[in-house]
């Protein structure tokens, strides 16, 4: 097990490490400097930059370097001082502005998952053990149109729904009262009573997926032959389905959080800039908005980071649910 | 006696019934085998000839619409959409007609709002001469499908600059529709030629390959889309940037069907059918496209027809939030900019309609992968 999880865990270091230069390009991307931009901005909200300022920058982050320098400057910067450049937008480091919303994000997208799976287990195994029937049917249909909805679209009809029928919005995460006040108990309750909108929105077309694997991963255990050797020893219907199939057609479904986990932070981030909740979603759109390339680059990479670091989690989960997983990756 | 005679018959009848059809079975050839598996699945029967339609209403866009998309009506700004009649109001039955519409200042909300004018009838008619165009792009005509003379008809209403909705969503169609093929088609031809390598020659390069799929597949899409078309200058043509776009969302797209053909790959390789080839000396090239592509194309169908509908929908998330195709052009995603507030789509619900298109479409593509899916294991029950 401990083989299977430092092997796991070398692997992505390359990842990390490809992402990191995919970061950096788009950052590099536009047109310009970052240091023209940078200027160029605060002269318009009326500061003037000194020319001990600009050097102070420039050695900084070595923008007089070749790229490859400022390469390894970045990633130097990141990795020993936790500094990921500068938001000329906000003129703040970009640290900051992503330490405020990323944990959002992230609570939004795990609560995203724990809901998928609370609506597609139980429809997939109902699925599965009345195929062809009315519900069936109906949870298929649903699921189809489900896979058909784009997300933001969604948001948009939510929020016009409950604007025009209740007139009340639904978009933020807080109430106005509680927007700029200190994390506190009351703050969290008020949290949880907008947190489902967006959670259910973006759980929408994973759950749509998640139950046609479900309801197919357990129609094929259904099938085996210990099925049917349980089922002649007199075992109770209820008991031999709970107790055997459906832990194993269960089991494959942990690898799913891999494959969700990126369609999960993607909607997010478009579900909350519809939505205007304080994640990393807004600010990632105003960032590309504006240009603003060490805020939005960071973004990328940040996010992509824990979404891969999320997929090693539930790839040792599974390892540690399913041997085969364990044994057929020593074999290699 | 005679009883156990008819009965045996009878029997001997339905033996020969169903000997027919199982030599029909065996003698068909694998498209017929997969189409008349394919004729059993009743929605994907239904989504094949609606998709067709769809995309001929993209192709003779300029026909079936009643104006051209950037013609303005001054005089009908955010006009809701126009109803069509058959009764009057003095009640006789008259062929579809509509009212012209009157702008009038709602004295409560200040508010412009239209109200129906009933003093005079205007006809739709079919086959009605208009603006002019050009069928296709190469033969001069003014013949529309259906309009009216005089007052307009908006079938979707009208935007904020007067223009009619409707025309602007089936010309949309065009943008949206066919970034979908052409994204699949970049994908297609990645995914092909490096699931086929990383397949076919296996060690270094395929684990190479492999790594990349993994890094490509690990990273949430969205925001890298967002992030690259962001970043695509804003003077560029429209034809520039629907390229770009296209290659941005194939950039993810070709990872899922890379794993296909090289999971086919593998499998098939170990094939007697392939050592046989090796035998006669068939080349590595002769292999692969005589012997093996042939062998998965229906599965590469099946893959190519299921990751359309995320090309759409990702450029139409794109286009909504102003990262992907800008105005001029216009798209499903582009006439969505117009309904990105709460309050633009709660006063004119109708700006949501290209919304509704792209529901059907993606919709309409699932169901076909579906049935193609079911339908191309023909040998499977």
């Amino acid at each position: 097990m401990l083989y299977y999880i430092i092997r796991r865990i070398i692997i992505i270091i390359p990842l990390l490490l490809i992402l990191s230069i995919v970061s950096f390009i788009i950052i590099q991307l536009p047109p310009g400097s970052f240091l023209d931009t940078y200027v160029s901005t605060l002269k318009l909200s009326g500061t003037e930059v000194s020319d001990a300022e600009i050097a102070r920058l420039v050695k900084l982050y070595d923008l007089d370097k070749p790229l490859y320098v400022q390469y390894f400057t970045w990633i130097k910067n990141i990795v020993l001082y936790g500094d990921f450049g500068r938001s000329f937008q906000w003129n703040r480091p970009v640290s900051q502005l992503i330490g405020e919303r990323i944990g959002l994000t992230m609570l939004i997208s795990i609560l995203t998952i724990f809901f998928t799976w609370v609506i597609a287990v139980p429809i997939g195994i109902y699925s599965a053990l009345h195929q062809y029937s009315i519900f069936d049917y109906i949870f298929t249909f649903l699921g189809f149109i489900g896979l058909a909805l784009p997300s933001f679209l969604v948001a948009l009809l939510v929020v016009w729904g409950a604007f025009s029928t209740f007139g009340i919005s639904v978009t933020g995460l807080f109430s106005a009262k509680f927007i700029n006040a200190p994390w506190s108990w009351a703050k969290v309750i008020d949290m949880l009573k907008h947190i489902w909108v967006p959670m259910v929105i973006i759980g929408i077309s994973g759950t749509a997926g998640l139950i046609r694997t479900m309801r197919a991963n357990l129609l094929d255990e259904l099938r085996k032959q210990y099925v049917i050797t349980a089922r002649a020893k007199g075992l109770p219907e209820r008991r031999l389905i709970f107790k055997y199939p459906v832990r194993i057609a269960v089991n494959p479904l942990v690898s799913t959080i891999g494959w969700m986990l990126p369609g999960v932070v993607g909607g997010e981030v478009i579900v909350s800039i519809v939505l205007n909740i304080p994640t990393t979603g807004p600010l990632l759109y105003g960032a590309l908005q504006s240009q603003d390339m060490y805020l939005a680059g960071s973004f990328i990479m940040i996010l992509s980071t824990l979404t891969v670091i999320g997929t090693l989690i539930s790839d040792i989960l599974l390892a540690w649910l399913d041997p085969r997983v364990r044994y057929g990756g020593m074999r290699e | 006696m005679s009883d156990f005679n008819t009965s045996l018959n009878y029997e001997e009848e339905r033996e020969e019934e169903r000997t027919e059809r199982e030599e029909r079975f065996y003698l068909a050839s694998q498209s017929q085998l997969i189409w008349w598996k394919f004729r059993r699945h009743r929605l994907a029967m239904i989504a094949l000839p609606l998709l067709i339609f769809l995309y001929l209403l993209a192709i003779f866009a300029d026909f079936f619409v009643p104006y051209n998309p950037e013609t303005r009506f001054p005089a009908y700004l955010n006009a809701p959409p126009t109803k069509i009649h058959f009764f009057s109001k003095e009640g006789g039955f008259h062929r579809p007609f509509i009212y012209n519409l009157k702008r009038e200042l709602n004295p409560n909300s200040f508010q412009l709002t239209f109200t129906e004018d009933h003093t005079k009838r205007y006809p739709i008619r079919f086959f009605i001469k208009g603006e002019s165009y050009k069928l296709l792009g190469i033969f001069p005509t003014n013949v529309h499908l259906f309009g009216t003379e005089e007052a307009p008809i908006f079938l979707f209403g009208t935007d904020k600059l007067g223009r009619c909705l409707f025309s602007r969503t089936v010309y949309g169609a065009r943008i949206s529709l066919s970034i979908g093929l052409v994204g699949v088609f970049l994908s297609f031809i990645l995914g092909v030629i490096l699931g086929g390598i990383s397949g076919y020659f296996g060690g270094t390069v395929d684990e190479i390959i492999q790594r990349t799929i993994d890094f490509l597949i690990s990273i949430p899409g969205i925001p890298l889309w967002m992030a690259l078309s962001a970043s695509l200058p804003r003077d560029w043509s429209v034809v520039k940037t629907y390229f770009a776009i296209t290659i941005i969302l194939s950039l993810v797209g070709w990872c899922g069907l890379a794993r296909v053909v090289r999971g086919k790959l593998l499998a098939l390789r170990e094939e007697d059918f392939v050592m046989a080839a090796r035998l006669v000396g068939a080349s590595e090239w002769r292999i692969i496209t005589r012997h093996l592509l042939p062998s998965f194309a229906s599965h590469l169908i099946v893959s190519i027809t299921l990751s359309i509908p995320s090309m759409i929908l990702g450029e139409t998330a794109l286009s909504f939030l102003g990262l992907g195709m800008r105005p001029p052009a216009i798209s499903w995603g582009v006439l969505l900019q117009d309904a990105q507030q709460v309050i633009v789509v709660a006063q004119r619900p109708w700006q949501l309609m290209p919304a509704f298109f792209v529901i059907i479409t993606v919709l309409l593509f699932n169901f076909l992968g579906d049935g193609l899916r079911d339908a191309v294991d023909p040998y499977a029950r």
